[in-house]
């Protein structure tokens, strides 16, 4: 309980931390690069929009920096982020709502698959250390490690999306043909064009997992309980998962969590080669239409999002692993 | 991105025996480099990369951004990958590029470095409130998403000099190494060696620097390797996506005019598979050099060998 409720601090304080370096970060940039955007959209913007605004990137205002930081604070935390420029004049909030489920779906799933695989290789290479198998898969996911994520995007573009023409390679689903809906061709639509994105994403972070599990897992088969079931005669595949998988796998979800960062910027730069509809592809299209809240907007969420996951799988691994309860 | 390899970053123990100077430490990283395979790899494409870096002219004759030729000329001996879509030669233009990218990787990795070194140490040397506030800020910076954060500041920024560049990534990435530093740190903290020159008498930044710093040379080396790798897929993503300079000859930017002019869709794939390719090898050449000294550096992976071994020789050689 303390364990998690040290946490729950740490989740505070770095959010905050987030959310002032959001509220710095255009101020201390040599010309508040706010104010071009202002200018260009004043007359557009209703008053209301515009004050928000104004709080938002301390433009127009003598206040002290004290009293705008507080300002700032206060609209943040009551959902305020502003008005989007660029898809004037819808709410950031309402804008974001648009993308989230796109790339909630594409990061969840591979993400997901992704673990489940890698583990599973991961447990395997380590159990039959020096053989073909542990030879070959942990140099190779080293190199893969190092591949820009967008280039894989772009290879399976080429290969599968241009020449073979297997799948979709651009958008979210077909756009001219097809609408939106709770119906059985849009479902299928949406998965085809999820599947090159979602593979990309699968093969660029698959790499740590097993590199990951594995090297657990061979600290966990030196344990004298593992040794103690060898003695006892118990079948290999018993001892594999049961007594050396089950407890290398728990450290694993703290680099999970922590890996997260690192999925959902990859994330960022395949839904950019996709154009896939999702917060990443939103984000660098706020950037180019110098939509600053929008992609303030959606720092936070992106933030917000991985610390979350963080405190999720800090509080389960506290729940699920004695040993970190009396560690802490 | 590639990700940090090792889960759990406190757990790295004690990696050798303190009374190892440094230039003995270097000598076996170099003796490591040779006897490992995938070490060896690395070193060789790094070493091929940085003679080009070095004379990029020797190699490409042509001007990496004259627009000379004729657009979209296919391969030939005159242009080893064909022109691009302005008619200027791809060849050259990667050849050119790999400059900006190394510079990068070093400036990054040597700086990173050296802030986690002053952080970490000082961190775990210091204890007590110093250490507590290293610390939050270190764990803090460790969770932010940090490519997000610097898209919003290359956004700021207007666009990134290459020094701009060094200088987003230097600032937000050196969290992970200061949080393996200050462990490693912590485990020797009260070693007989250091008290030893304690009660000799010495200064504080006489220990850290010659008794405590020379003792993680191989951790040291594995983390730049790390940063530098990070630095060259961060700086080339931040370039691909038009927050870099587009006027810098780099393979970055080559990227982002390939992905401008839909260069995989319009029948010019050469032009955006090729740069990203030599990303890749350069990463890889990181990777792979990090990998053994990963190796080096981790005694986690020794006891299971004594245990487990059957063809001690190559694993032997694997170390």
């Amino acid at each position: 309980m303390r364990y998690a409720l040290r946490r729950l601090g740490f989740f505070v304080v770095t959010l905050w931390i987030a959310l002032t370096l959001n509220f710095l970060l255009p101020r201390l940039m040599p010309g508040n690069p706010a104010l071009a955007m202002m200018s260009k959209f004043h007359g557009e913007l209703s008053p209301k929009a515009l004050n928000a605004l104004e709080i938002l990137f301390g433009v127009n205002t003598k206040e002290s920096l004290l009293s705008q930081y507080f300002g700032y604070l206060h609209q943040i935390l009551t959902g305020n982020f502003g008005t989007s420029l660029s898809q004037y004049p819808a709410s950031v909030s309402s804008v974001i709502g648009s993308a989230i489920w796109w790339t909630l779906g594409l990061v969840g799933i591979a993400t997901f698959l992704a673990f489940v695989l890698g583990t599973g290789l991961g447990i395997v290479s380590a159990w039959r250390r020096g053989s073909k198998l542990d030879s070959v898969v942990p140099p190779t996911f080293v190199i893969v490690s190092a591949i820009p994520y967008f280039w894989i995007a772009m290879v399976l573009v080429l290969i599968f999306g241009l020449t073979l023409h297997w799948f979709p390679s651009q958008g979210g689903y077909y756009v001219t043909t097809d609408t939106p809906g709770l119906n059985f061709t849009f479902f299928q639509d949406v998965l085809n064009h999820a599947i090159l994105p979602a593979v990309s994403l699968l093969i660029a972070t698959i790499g740590t997992w097993i590199l990951i599990m594995r090297n657990t897992m061979i600290t966990t088969l030196a344990e004298d309980y593992v040794r103690m079931a060898r003695a006892k005669g118990l079948p290999n595949r018993r001892i594999m998962l049961d007594y050396a998988a089950r407890n290398a796998i728990l450290p694993n979800l703290t680099g999970f969590a922590m890996s997260l960062g690192f999925v959902v910027s990859g994330a960022i730069l395949i839904e950019y080669v996709f154009n896939y509809p999702g917060v990443g592809y939103m984000l660098l299209q706020a950037v180019s239409s110098e939509d600053y809240p929008l992609m303030q907007g959606l720092f936070l969420l992106i933030t917000v999002a991985v610390l979350f996951a963080i405190l999720v799988a800090d509080v389960l691994t506290a729940l699920l692993d004695p040993r970190t309860r009396t560690a802490s | 991105m590639a990700m940090p390899v090792s889960g759990v970053p406190t757990e790295t123990p004690a990696t050798q025996a303190p009374e190892l100077g440094s230039a003995r430490a270097l000598g076996r990283i170099g003796r490591a480099v040779r006897l490992n395979r995938k070490a060896t790899i690395g070193a060789v494409l790094l070493a091929i990369f940085i003679l080009i870096a070095l004379f990029p002219g020797v190699i490409a004759h042509d001007s990496p951004t004259q627009d000379a030729y004729a657009p979209q000329l296919g391969i030939s001996t005159a242009h080893l990958l064909g022109t691009n879509h302005y008619g200027q030669d791809l060849f050259a233009q990667l050849v050119y590029g790999t400059r900006n990218v190394l510079i990068i990787a070093f400036v990054v990795g040597l700086a990173t470095t050296t802030i986690a070194v002053l952080i970490g140490v000082a961190a775990a040397y210091l204890g007590g409130l110093a250490d507590s506030s290293l610390n939050v800020v270190t764990d803090v910076l460790l969770v932010i998403p940090l490519f997000p954060l610097l898209i919003v500041i290359a956004a700021y920024a207007h666009g990134g000099t290459t020094l701009v560049l060094i200088a987003a990534i230097t600032l937000t990435s050196w969290s992970y190494t200061a949080r393996q530093l200050r462990s490693q740190a912590l485990t020797l903290r009260n070693r007989d060696f250091l008290e030893a020159a304690r009660v000799r008498g010495e200064r504080p930044l006489y220990i850290i620097l010659v008794e405590l710093i020379p003792t993680m040379t191989s951790l040291l080396v594995a983390a730049f390797l790390t940063n530098a790798l990070y630095a060259v897929l961060f700086a080339s993503s931040l370039q691909f996506i038009g927050l870099g300079d587009p006027n810098t000859v780099s393979w970055g930017t080559t990227l982002y005019w390939a992905q401008n002019n839909a260069a995989l869709q319009t029948g010019e794939p050469l032009w955006a598979i090729a740069p990203g390719f030599l990303i890749a090898a350069l990463g890889a050449a990181f990777a792979l050099l990090n990998y053994a000294f990963d190796e080096i550096g981790n005694p986690a992976l020794r006891p299971v060998r004594k245990v487990r071994k059957k063809k001690g020789n190559e694993e032997r050689a694997g170390k």
